[in-house]
């Protein structure tokens, strides 16, 4: 059981990523496995080159667009199998399109990693499911209680009011290519806003992808084969490593936005010389990921990279087990 | 204070100078005195409410946060004013007050220290949750906008159409809110008689030298002294001293205060009497800056510290004399009136910065590379027909400071940095090797590297971290820094026995192991 510790526990940690030693699967690897179980597929945790990837459908064609990976088990949202003694399945995390909680089940023991999750509504993917377990090992990027972030209504109502300040300008909105900017097309359809969404060209296979996989992103068109004049009054979408880049220069005088969990602080946002931070995150904010563990109430909460110092911290103080769990890694900027 | 929030919030975002000085217009222009005039103190750092400190928010936030995670947040987010506006909870909380921003800053200045945490949380709770930042950063001081006194004041010039120069002559006599000021620039009052009082000129400041020579037909030089820049500032019925950003320092130096018997104006650079350094052709010697800093930043000086570190001002400039404004003319003539201002004051308490005689540039160059004299920055380059302007006019002064030491040490710990570099891991630790093999700290360095470099030095910390202390990184000592410095000098302070002064990142040597990065031997023999 898990009051062994964690040197002698079925289900290890290192800087690499999460051993669940049984089945002689790693989770979420940063380095090559003969086999791998991988929550979604944002880079820092979906690489490639592992001999056998277990994830959902969508994660495997997601992964499939960026390294060109075939070899993988599709695993449905429920749907279980069994490796070495460990009863393995995935439920919806709610972070991007086929993200995953993975479920582990051993010796009588219920583990449950969450990879990354968020519990808000998101129009592009299923909802987070609350799965019992006596071991939680939840992600902490936004562990800390100044990271709350608003309904994501009112700041798309802030992009929407800021384009329609600035006819002449285009909003150059910077969101992750996966996920965030799928999420953000879709509040704007939700908001009525009909109009093209202009895109970068990084962004325009992923957005594709989500809408073979059934998300509708409306009408969305390439900068690259738009006029200057034609952007004007528009809204763009790019990765934030392109807002300031030479490639925005092509814009007409844009607003430089970003939607990002970071934007909260004020001079973090400052630092990336945005003028219109939209504070949209697609990972729990603190009262989520202290509500989950409130609501799931394990026998003992691992936290991995983020804020570990923090969450741990709230659990001890009101008698709930927790430790931080050593994985390294992973790349949270942009989120 | 909804209007003052806004107006916070959009400058923190504003990039472009022109943007911020139309922010700051249409500010100007709607809000009622005596509102504006209190936003425009606040700009330009101009209130001082001293009741309420960094520790005041963070004991207000213990009281309603657990303590270590206040102490977590504050680590991660770099400014304490901004995790205490988005840590804050306030229990049943309505869409809160808009209270005029006057009001405020007449809570804040009546506060004392014991009751700050009290009557600030009230407040907290009372406002918008949008205008908390705001408050927290008007309370604490130091807006971190981007916005400089030199914006705020153009921008008050271009709202009213008034000239900035003489907004700026006027603006250290006038007292926030500025309801003079601002009946003056809107044409419906005068402004009133100043003579009688001591206050603050702008200083005439230098760019660094750029050119390759000047001619020393047009140009004179002397010697740039390595104290503080000051202005004395002497009228019929009081004396006071300022430093560069025209904050009075009157008390920390009673000796020259008493000294002073002049009307006028007088720019100087203020240093402490020392050993067998520096100038000795005037009568006296200039300690380090060391001693100097012994000094400063001192409410009240005891008998001891005025024996041990005696100050005087070695006078560069005259600005004003007996009534007269001397600005407009060219050097010469000041430094004519200078000099004998200069040897009408106790010789004990002032002197005049002397001029080097070189026959040529290349000759100065030379003079200036054999100057080893701790006291000694550089050297100064003005225009003889240079007038005394506020501020930076290019063409009119140059310094020319020496090249700086430098030094190959490790990196050892890293440590995030503040506020815009929060994200960042911008603060090192490094050190050099001793004779036996052990790497010691010889100082800490924040500056000097471009944001690519920082970039890649966040990079390495992440990756190369060995252990956590709280904020503090220890990092594999593997990484070679060039460090560049003013002087060094030694210290009790530190284990290896050395202070660096004005330490900071030239180059990030890729190439150099660790191994190879300089001794502690080698940074003593530079001791000054």
């Amino acid at each position: 059981m898990a009051a062994d510790g964690p040197s002698s526990h079925w289900i290890a940690a290192d800087r690499t990523g999460i051993h669940v030693r049984p089945a002689d699967l790693w989770i979420d690897p940063s380095v090559p496995r003969a086999g791998a179980l991988v929550t979604h597929g944002h880079a820092d945790h979906a690489r490639g080159g592992h001999g056998e990837t277990i994830a959902t459908r969508e994660t495997l064609a997601i992964m499939g667009l960026r390294y060109g990976t075939s070899a993988g088990m599709p695993l449905a949202y429920g749907e279980s199998i069994e490796r070495g003694g460990v009863r393995i399945s995935l439920h919806p995390a709610g972070h991007v399109l086929g993200s995953a909680q993975i479920l582990l089940e051993h010796g009588g023991e219920r583990v449950v990693v969450t990879g990354d999750y968020k519990r808000r509504p998101d129009p592009t993917c299923a909802p987070f499911e609350l799965v019992p377990c006596d071991i939680f090992v939840t992600e902490a990027t936004f562990g800390l209680p100044v990271f709350r972030h608003p309904p994501i209504e009112q700041e798309i109502a802030k992009l929407l009011n800021a384009r329609a300040a600035n006819p002449d300008r285009c909003v150059l909105v910077g969101a992750y290519a996966l996920g965030k900017a799928q999420r953000v097309i879709a509040e704007l359809r939700r908001a009525s806003h009909a109009d093209p969404i202009y895109l970068h060209g990084a962004l325009e296979k992923m957005c594709r992808l989500y809408e073979e996989l059934g998300v509708d992103l409306g009408d969305l068109r390439l900068v690259g084969e738009t006029e200057k004049e034609d952007l004007r009054g528009r809204i763009i979408l790019c990765p934030p490593s392109a807002l300031t880049d030479r490639w925005s220069r092509r814009l007409p005088d844009p607003i430089t936005a970003m939607a990002s969990g970071w934007m909260r602080m004020r001079q973090r946002a400052r630092a990336r010389q945005v003028e219109l931070p939209l504070i949209i995150s697609d990972h729990a904010d603190w009262d989520e990921l202290t509500q989950t563990i409130a609501a799931l109430r394990p026998a003992e909460t691992w936290v991995t990279h983020g804020a570990e110092e923090a969450l741990v911290h709230w659990c001890t103080s009101r008698q709930m087990r927790a430790r931080a769990l050593a994985v390294a890694g992973y790349e949270d900027e942009d989120d | 204070m909804r209007a003052f929030a806004r107006l916070i919030d959009a400058l923190v975002y504003t990039r472009s100078r022109n943007a911020k000085i139309a922010l700051i217009v249409d500010y100007l222009r709607v809000t009622p005195d005596p509102d504006r005039g209190w936003a425009l103190a606040a700009l330009t750092d101009a209130i001082d409410l001293s009741a309420v400190k960094s520790a005041t928010l963070r004991t207000m936030a213990e009281q309603r946060i657990d303590p270590e995670l206040v102490a977590m947040s504050r680590a991660y987010v770099g400014d304490t004013a901004e995790t205490v506006a988005l840590i804050w909870e306030t229990p049943d909380a309505g869409p809160g007050e808009d209270i005029p921003l006057s009001e405020v800053i007449a809570i804040l200045s009546a506060l004392g220290r014991v009751e700050a945490p009290m009557v600030l949380a009230g407040m907290l709770d009372r406002i918008e949750p949008e205008s908390r930042y705001a408050l927290l950063k008007l309370a604490t001081g130091g807006m971190r906008v981007g916005v400089s006194a030199r914006l705020a004041k153009v921008a008050f010039a271009t709202a009213f159409g008034v000239s900035v120069d003489e907004v700026d002559e006027y603006w250290h006599a006038l007292a926030p809110p500025y309801a003079v000021l601002f009946g003056w620039a809107e044409g419906t009052g005068d402004m009133p008689d100043l003579s009688e009082t001591a206050w603050f000129r702008p200083f005439m400041l230098a760019h660094p030298l750029e050119e390759a020579s000047v001619s020393l037909d047009d140009f004179v030089a002397e010697w740039k002294w390595d104290g503080i820049r000051i202005e004395l500032v002497g009228a019929a019925s009081e004396r006071r001293l300022f430093s560069r950003g025209g904050d009075e320092i009157s008390r920390a130096f009673p000796e020259i205060v008493e000294a002073f018997d002049f009307i006028g104006v007088l720019d100087g650079e203020l240093m402490i009497r020392g050993e067998a350094q520096g100038n000795t052709l005037v009568g006296g010697e200039a300690g380090s800056f060391n001693a100097l800093q012994q000094r400063l930043g001192r409410k009240t000086v005891t008998k001891k510290m005025m024996a041990d570190y005696p100050p005087f001002v070695r006078l560069y400039d005259v600005l004003e004399a007996g009534g007269r404004d001397l600005r407009a003319l060219p050097w010469t003539e000041r430094r004519a009136a200078l000099e004998s201002i200069a040897a009408s004051l106790p010789a004990d308490r002032f002197d005049i910065s002397s001029l080097i005689a070189a026959p040529d540039f290349a000759a100065l160059s030379a003079i200036r590379d054999s100057a080893r004299d701790a006291a000694i920055e550089g050297v100064m380059l003005k225009r003889r027909d240079s007038p005394y302007v506020a501020g930076r006019k290019t063409g009119l002064w140059y310094k020319w400071k020496r090249d700086p030491l430098t030094a190959d040490c490790v990196m050892m710990y890293a440590q995030r940095g503040n506020g815009r570099r929060a994200s960042y891991y911008s603060d090192y630790t490094f050190g050099c090797w001793t004779a036996e093999g052990e790497l010691l700290p010889v100082g800490k360095a924040y500056s000097g590297f471009s944001d690519e470099e920082l970039k890649w030095l966040d990079r390495f910390v992440r990756t190369h971290t060995l252990n956590r202390f709280g904020p503090v990184c220890e990092v594999e000592k593997s990484l070679v820094l060039e460090v560049a410095f003013d002087s060094i000098h030694a210290s009790k302070r530190h284990k290896s026995g050395l202070a660096m002064r004005f330490p900071r990142i030239k180059r990030i040597r890729h190439d150099k192991p660790a191994g190879e990065a300089d001794q502690i031997a080698a940074l003593q023999a530079l001791v000054t």
